[in-house]
């Protein structure tokens, strides 16, 4: 024991025979993201828009916080969120997503002073591209979602990429359970896969045709969507946030869901 | 052959070395608890099975059956926890009937650890094994790579740290049995609901010295699933086909047997098993 003792530090005794001669190359990495967890949800009515999300936060196997919000009012007049017409909603990194809703809120408010009116949704969706987009090679790590009313007071959605990539849609899931409802939605919402029963033979057989679903139904498909993710997804739970937007303005409505 | 083959072993490798991912497999990402009590031994579990993310089992039993006096709850490798349980439980049974004597917990743990020491944790099976025997009342873990531990209340799991933290706030020398299951059922409840690899249901088994082991199978069910407010069913003719065609009953003989049987005595009886004259 003691020839193994007072021996140079930084040195260790192995039992192999050939030494290192120089110390080997230590590669170093930092990881700035992390993965939040949590699952969002939108969908479009012929005169509202909604949008959901749990508010679970988590890190690995750990719950971060069972209240955390991922739904979010754009452009109001203070910090309760009075006065705004535009809605967002962030689900991936959580950091990333807080400091994207601030600098969105804050574009948008610039607008109105500026421009002495509100921001069309039109123009604060093509803005928020170009938020992401001018971050492309260090992106802000989240899916997100965007919803108002457009100028016909008709329901509005729009849907990213990490890097500004958008589209307007009827409805889209996104984050951590969006494989689970997104399949879902396009059959309950657009009616995918469903035929008019009895309406002709083999590839005569008529498709059910989407049309705007009322605000009631709608409801109901948000909470079994999520109820039934909670039951999968282990990412998914706590309590449901629903943001309805019509014209009459925003209703913010939580609803418990299960805390396993 | 019986046992494991290795025979792929190379070509997974070479594959594993141009980049194809291993398969994964379905890890029970669990809480499971022990307690010993004055006259007994407690172990729970909670319910759920998860692969990544995802649930894959909502409602699977963690808690495996060794002999009647001895059980063991399973976290790890849901495969390497089943098989290693089942073998063990077999080899347990032989070593009883060859030396006409109740099975002990300690052998039972001895030859868990050399079973999993000799795979150099490759088979992921972390286990607490407890019984009740001749010796007395015993309680254990083992780990994958084969080390033990012998105490009055353990935990395991990805959950292990918040059940063990109801154990270090709550437990006291000389629990009764009630007061052993109300602990470990408190203890998996804090993994079910802080630990996002454990949830569902509580399994509880119960084993005493004098009286037969009692496996209280959902001994708590506080996720009950909410229900839901439309109604998924589809009316008949919703989905596509090309063609159809109808098989009558009679032509279903051309592909498989049909037989009627009657009468309670005949209704499904098993092959029997052979026995020495």
């Amino acid at each position: 024991m003691t020839s193994l003792m007072g021996h140079p530090s930084g040195q260790t005794v192995g039992y192999s025979f050939s030494q290192p001669t120089a110390a080997p190359v230590k590669e170093h990495s930092f990881y700035p993201y992390t993965d939040n967890g949590g699952s969002t949800l939108g969908i479009t009515g012929s005169d509202f828009a909604i949008l959901a999300g749990d508010t679970r936060s988590t890190s690995g196997y750990s719950i971060n916080s069972r209240m955390v919000p991922k739904v979010f009012k754009i452009g109001g007049d203070d910090e309760t969120g009075k006065g705004a017409h535009i809605l967002l909603s962030v689900v991936g990194f959580a950091a990333d997503g807080n400091a994207l809703k601030e600098r969105l809120d804050a574009v948008v408010k610039m607008y109105k002073y500026q421009h002495g009116k509100s921001m069309s949704v039109t123009a604060c969706a093509q803005r928020l591209s170009t938020i992401l987009y001018g971050k492309r090679f260090f992106p802000y790590y989240v899916h997100v979602i965007l919803a108002g009313l457009d100028e016909e007071g008709k329901g509005a959605l729009y849907s990213y990429d990490p890097v500004g990539s958008y589209e307007r849609e009827e409805c889209r899931a996104a984050g951590a359970a969006s494989s689970l409802i997104m399949p879902f939605l396009d059959n309950q919402v657009k009616f995918k896969n469903q035929y008019v029963p009895g309406s002709g033979e083999g590839h005569a057989l008529q498709p059910k045709k989407a049309e705007p679903l009322p605000r009631e139904t709608v409801e109901q498909l948000v909470r079994d969507a999520f109820t039934s993710a909670v039951e999968r997804h282990i990412e998914v739970g706590d309590n449901l946030q629903m943001m309805i937007i019509t014209r009459d303005g925003i209703e913010e409505i939580f609803h418990p869901l299960k805390k396993d | 052959m019986p046992g494991f083959d290795f025979s792929n072993y190379n070509r997974n490798a070479a594959l594993h070395a141009r980049g194809v991912p291993l398969p994964k497999a379905t890890s029970t990402g669990t809480t499971i608890v022990g307690c010993i009590y004055d006259n007994g031994v407690v172990i729970a579990a909670d319910t759920r099975a998860t692969s990544g993310p995802i649930v894959a089992d909502k409602n699977c039993e963690k808690l495996h059956y060794i002999s009647p006096k001895i059980w063991c709850a399973g976290a790890g490798t849901a495969a390497d926890t089943e098989f290693t349980t089942a073998l063990i439980s077999s080899n347990v049974e032989l070593h009883s009937l060859s030396t006409g004597r109740d099975p002990r917990v300690i052998t039972c743990m001895t030859m868990l650890k050399q079973h999993l020491f000799r795979y150099q944790g490759h088979i992921g099976a972390y286990l607490v094994v407890a019984g009740a025997d001749p010796t007395g009342v015993s309680l254990f873990t083992v780990h994958a790579h084969g080390s033990t531990d012998k105490l009055p209340y353990v935990t395991m799991g990805s959950g292990s740290l918040a059940a063990m933290s109801v154990f270090e706030t709550m437990w006291r020398p000389n629990l009764d049995r009630e007061g052993a299951v109300a602990l470990c059922s408190e203890a998996i409840k804090a993994g079910i609901f802080n630990d996002l690899g454990s949830g569902s249901n509580v399994d509880v088994c119960v084993i005493s010295k004098d009286k037969p082991t009692e496996l209280l199978r959902n001994y708590m069910r506080p996720n009950e699933r909410g229900h839901k407010e439309r109604n998924y069913r589809f009316p008949k003719g919703t989905t596509a086909w090309l063609n159809q065609k109808i098989i009558s009953k009679e032509d279903m003989k051309n592909y498989v047997t049909i037989e009627n049987l009657s009468g309670s005595d005949e209704l499904a009886t098993g092959e029997k098993m052979e026995v020495d004259s």
